[in-house]
C-alpha cells in the first residue's frame, strides 16, 4: 500500500485509504450509467430528446403523451433496472465475503428459489398476477432466508460453511418444489411462470420502484460500514475476533442487508441470472482488489443491468429476449473472455 | 465409528429394498404373484408380465445406475474443482445436455427418449470439453478458474435455453418442462444397456483413478513430487466426469443435488481416501436415486412424482438435518 497506488483522506480520528485505481474504475462506471441512463430515455416508439426532457423536468412539458410516457414508463423501467442491478451486485459482494467462496451468492444458498417458489405458488395455485407476484416473491424469499438462517444456528453462532450447505439443503427442496409446480401445473399457467421466472423490467411502474429504492438508500451505507470487518472475517474467525470484530453480530447484520436486498431486487424483477455472481468478481478483476469492493460490485451490477435493458430493447428479431437472460448471455460470455485471454496471457502469446 | 457403519448400512438396505419394493409399485394394479411370476417364469403373452418386464425391470436398474454415476461423478468433481459445493453438473454438463434436447425438441417437436438419450450424451460432452479448456486444465490447474469456467458456460447455455422456451411453441415448453425435472418415466431397456455400458467404463476409470486422486487432493507441487503426472490424472478425472455424469443426464435428465450431496455424506462415512469415497458415493447415489423412484411412485401412483423432484425433497431435508448435526469435513 503506497503513495502512488492509493490515499489517505483524514479527518480528526477518522480515516480512509481510497485505492486509486478502485477510485478510477468507479468514477468511470458512474459516467457509463449516467450515459446508460441518458440512452435508456431516449429509445423507444415515441421519440424523446434531451430539450423535450429538460421542458418535463422544468414542468412544461410539450404534450402530456411525453410526459406520461418519460414520467410513468421509462423514469420507473430505468430505475428498476438500475436500482436491481445495484442491489444484486452489492448484495452478491457480501455474500461472497461471507461464504468465502466465488459460488456464494443468494442464487447459490437459496433466497432467489424461494422468491421464485412464492412468485409460482401465487402465479400456478392461486392463479394471481400483477402487483401481487411482487409481495408473494418477497415473502417466499424472506422465509427462505429465515430458514436458512436458523437452520444453520447452532449454539447462538453460525459458521459460513454451515450456512452454504443448509443453502443448498434447502434451495434444493425449494427447487423441487418449483419443479413440481411448472410439471404438475396447468400448461398456461405454467408458461406465464416460465415468463416471470425468465426474468423481466417490462411494465415496471413507481410501484415497484419505491421499495426497492428504499431499501438501498437504508441499507447502504450501514453495509459499507460492514464490509471493513467483514473483509478481516475472510482472515478466519478465530483471527477476526481477537482483533476486535463481533464475529457473529456482523454476520448476521449483513447477512440480512444482503438477503433484503436481494429479496427486493428478485421480487421486482424475477430473477436475474448472474448479476450477484458475476458483479464482484467483474469489480474485484477491473479493480485489482483483495478484498470485496462493495461500491464497484454495486456500480458494475447496476451497469450489467442497464447494458442487457438496452440489448433487449434494441434485439432485432422478433423475439422475447428477458433481461434476465440477457445478464447471463453478457455476464457469461465476459467471464468466458476473461478466461480466455488469462489463458493466452499464460501461453506467453 | 458406529454411526459411520449405521449409515453404510442403511445405505446398503435402502438400495435393496426400494430396487425391490418398485419392482411391486406402479400405475397398473399388478398383484406380487404375478411380478413374481413375471421374474421367474416369464410369459411373452401375458401383458402384466411384459409391463413388468419392459416398464419396471429397466426403471428400477437405470435408476441404480443413475445413480451410483452422478455419485462418483460428484466425488471426482469435488476433488476435481477442491470445491465442496461443486455438483458434477457444474461442468457445464448438465447445462450442454439441457440445450442439446431442447434444440432437439424445439426443432422435431416431439421428444423421442432413445434419441434424446445420443443428443443428451453429446451435448454433455461438448459442454465438458468446452470448460476443461477455457479453464486451462490442458496446461495447469486452478481450481477456481474450473469453477468459474463452469459456472460461466454453465449461465450461458441456460439462458439460451431459457430464451428458446420462452420463444417457442406451447408444445415444445411442455415436452421440455417433463424432461427438465429429471423423470426415468418410459425409460425401457433401449436406454438402460448403453446407460450401463458408459457408466461400468467411467465407474471402473474413477476407481483406477483413486490413487492418483489422492496424490493430487495433496496439492499440485505434493502431487508431482510424490511421482503423480497431475495433466494426465486431471485429463482423466474430467473424463470420467463427462461419462459418468453425461450418461445420467441423458438417461434421466438434469438430476441436481445427488452427485453433491451423496459424496458429502460418503466422505462422512468413509474419510477423504479416494477408493472407499467412490465406492460409497456410488451406493449412496444408487440408494437416493432409487428411494426417490418408489417414493414417487408410492404417494402419486396415477401419475407419479419425477425422480428428480423426488431426490431433492428426500434427499435436501436430511442434508439439512446432517449439516447441523455432523461435521460435514470441508476440502
Amino acid at each position: 500500500m503506497t503513495a502512488t497506488t492509493h490515499m489517505t483522506l483524514r479527518w480528526k480520528k477518522w480515516s480512509l485509504v481510497i485505492a486509486r485505481r478502485a477510485l478510477w474504475l468507479n468514477v468511470i462506471l458512474l459516467g457509463l450509467l449516467f450515459l446508460g441512463s441518458y440512452v435508456a430515455l431516449t429509445l423507444g416508439r415515441l421519440p424523446i430528446g434531451p430539450s423535450e426532457m429538460w421542458e418535463v423536468a422544468r414542468g412544461t412539458p410539450p404534450s402530456r403523451a411525453i410526459e406520461h410516457v418519460l414520467i410513468n414508463i421509462r423514469i420507473p423501467r430505468l430505475l428498476v433496472t438500475i436500482g436491481a442491478g445495484a442491489a444484486l451486485g452489492a448484495s452478491g459482494a457480501v455474500f461472497q465475503a461471507i461464504s468465502r467462496n466465488p459460488l456464494g451468492s443468494p442464487d447459490i444458498i437459496g433466497f432467489t428459489t424461494g422468491a421464485a417458489t412464492g412468485a409460482l405458488t401465487w402465479i400456478i395455485v392461486f392463479g394471481g398476477s400483477g402487483a401481487n407476484v411482487v409481495l408473494a416473491a418477497m415473502i417466499g424469499a424472506l422465509i427462505a432466508g429465515g430458514a436458512v438462517y436458523f437452520l444453520a444456528r447452532k449454539h447462538g453462532k453460525v459458521s459460513a460453511y454451515r450456512l452454504v450447505l443448509t443453502g443448498i439443503g434447502v434451495g434444493a427442496i425449494l427447487q423441487a418444489i418449483n419443479a413440481l409446480l411448472l410439471v404438475k401445473g396447468d400448461l398456461d399457467l405454467a408458461i406465464s411462470a416460465n415468463l416471470w421466472l425468465a426474468g423481466s423490467v417490462d411494465g415496471r411502474d413507481w410501484g415497484h420502484v419505491w421499495p426497492l429504492w428504499a431499501g438501498l438508500i437504508v441499507l447502504f451505507g450501514p453495509m459499507l460500514l460492514g464490509m471493513r470487518p467483514l473483509a478481516m472475517m475472510e482472515m478466519g474467525d478465530d483471527l477476526a475476533g481477537p482483533l476486535g470484530v463481533a464475529v457473529e453480530q456482523t454476520r448476521r447484520w449483513m447477512l440480512l442487508a444482503a438477503l433484503l436486498l436481494a429479496a427486493l431486487a428478485t421480487s421486482a424483477t424475477g430473477p436475474i441470472a448472474f448479476v450477484a455472481l458475476a458483479a464482484p468478481q467483474l469489480a474485484r478483476k477491473l479493480g485489482r482488489s483483495g478484498t470485496q469492493p462493495l461500491v464497484g460490485a454495486t456500480l458494475v451490477g447496476a451497469c450489467l443491468m442497464l447494458a442487457a435493458d438496452l440489448l433487449t430493447r434494441v434485439a432485432p428479431f422478433a423475439i422475447t429476449l428477458p433481461i434476465g437472460q440477457v445478464t447471463g448471455i453478457i455476464g457469461g460470455l465476459y467471464l468466458i473472455w476473461l478466461l480466455a485471454g488469462y489463458q493466452r496471457q499464460r501461453a506467453g502469446l | 465409528m458406529t454411526m459411520q457403519r449405521w449409515l453404510l448400512w442403511a445405505a446398503v438396505l435402502g438400495v435393496v429394498i426400494s430396487a425391490a419394493a418398485s419392482l411391486f409399485v406402479g400405475p397398473r394394479d399388478i398383484t406380487m404373484q404375478t411380478t413374481l411370476a413375471a421374474l421367474t417364469a416369464f410369459d411373452p403373452g401375458d401383458g402384466a408380465h411384459l409391463l413388468v418386464r419392459d416398464q419396471r425391470l429397466p426403471r428400477v436398474f437405470l435408476a441404480l445406475v443413475v445413480g451410483a454415476g452422478l455419485g462418483a461423478a460428484g466425488a471426482v468433481m469435488q476433488t476435481l474443482s477442491r470445491n465442496p459445493l461443486a455438483d458434477p453438473g457444474l461442468l457445464g454438463i448438465s447445462a450442454g445436455a439441457t440445450l442439446a434436447i431442447v434444440c432437439l425438441i424445439a426443432a422435431t417437436g416431439q421428444i423421442h427418449i432413445g434419441a434424446s438419450l445420443w443428443a443428451g450424451v453429446l451435448g454433455a460432452s461438448a459442454g465438458g470439453v468446452t470448460v476443461f479448456f477455457l479453464a486451462g486444465m490442458n496446461q495447469s490447474h486452478d481450481p477456481i478458474r474450473l469453477v468459474l469456467a463452469g459456472a460461466a458456460l454453465s449461465i450461458v447455455l441456460m439462458t439460451v435455453t431459457k430464451v428458446i422456451t420462452v420463444n417457442a411453441e406451447a408444445q415444445v415448453f411442455d415436452q421440455f418442462r417433463h424432461w427438465a425435472v429429471g423423470s426415468l418415466q418410459g425409460r425401457g431397456w433401449n436406454i438402460l444397456w448403453p446407460s450401463i455400458g458408459l457408466t461400468v467404463i467411467g465407474g471402473i476409470a474413477a476407481i483406477a483413478l483413486a490413487r492418483p486422486l489422492d496424490a493430487l487432493a495433496l496439492g499440485q507441487d505434493f502431487g508431482q513430487s510424490l511421482g503423480a503426472d497431475p495433466r494426465k490424472i486431471w485429463f482423466a478425472a474430467a473424463f470420467v466426469v463427462v461419462v459418468l455424469c453425461g450418461t445420467a443426464t441423458a438417461a434421466a435428465g438434469p438430476i441436481s443435488f445427488v452427485g453433491l450431496a451423496a459424496p458429502h455424506l460418503a466422505r462422512h462415512i468413509t474419510g477423504p481416501a479416494h477408493f472407499p469415497l467412490l465406492l460409497v458415493s456410488m451406493l449412496i447415489g444408487a440408494a437416493l436415486v432409487s428411494f426417490a423412484n418408489l417414493s414417487g411412485r408410492l404417494i402419486d401412483p396415477a401419475s407419479q412424482i419425477d425422480v428428480g423432484i423426488m431426490a431433492a425433497l428426500i434427499g435436501g431435508p436430511v442434508f439439512v438435518v446432517l449439516a447441523r448435526r455432523l461435521r460435514l469435513n470441508s476440502l
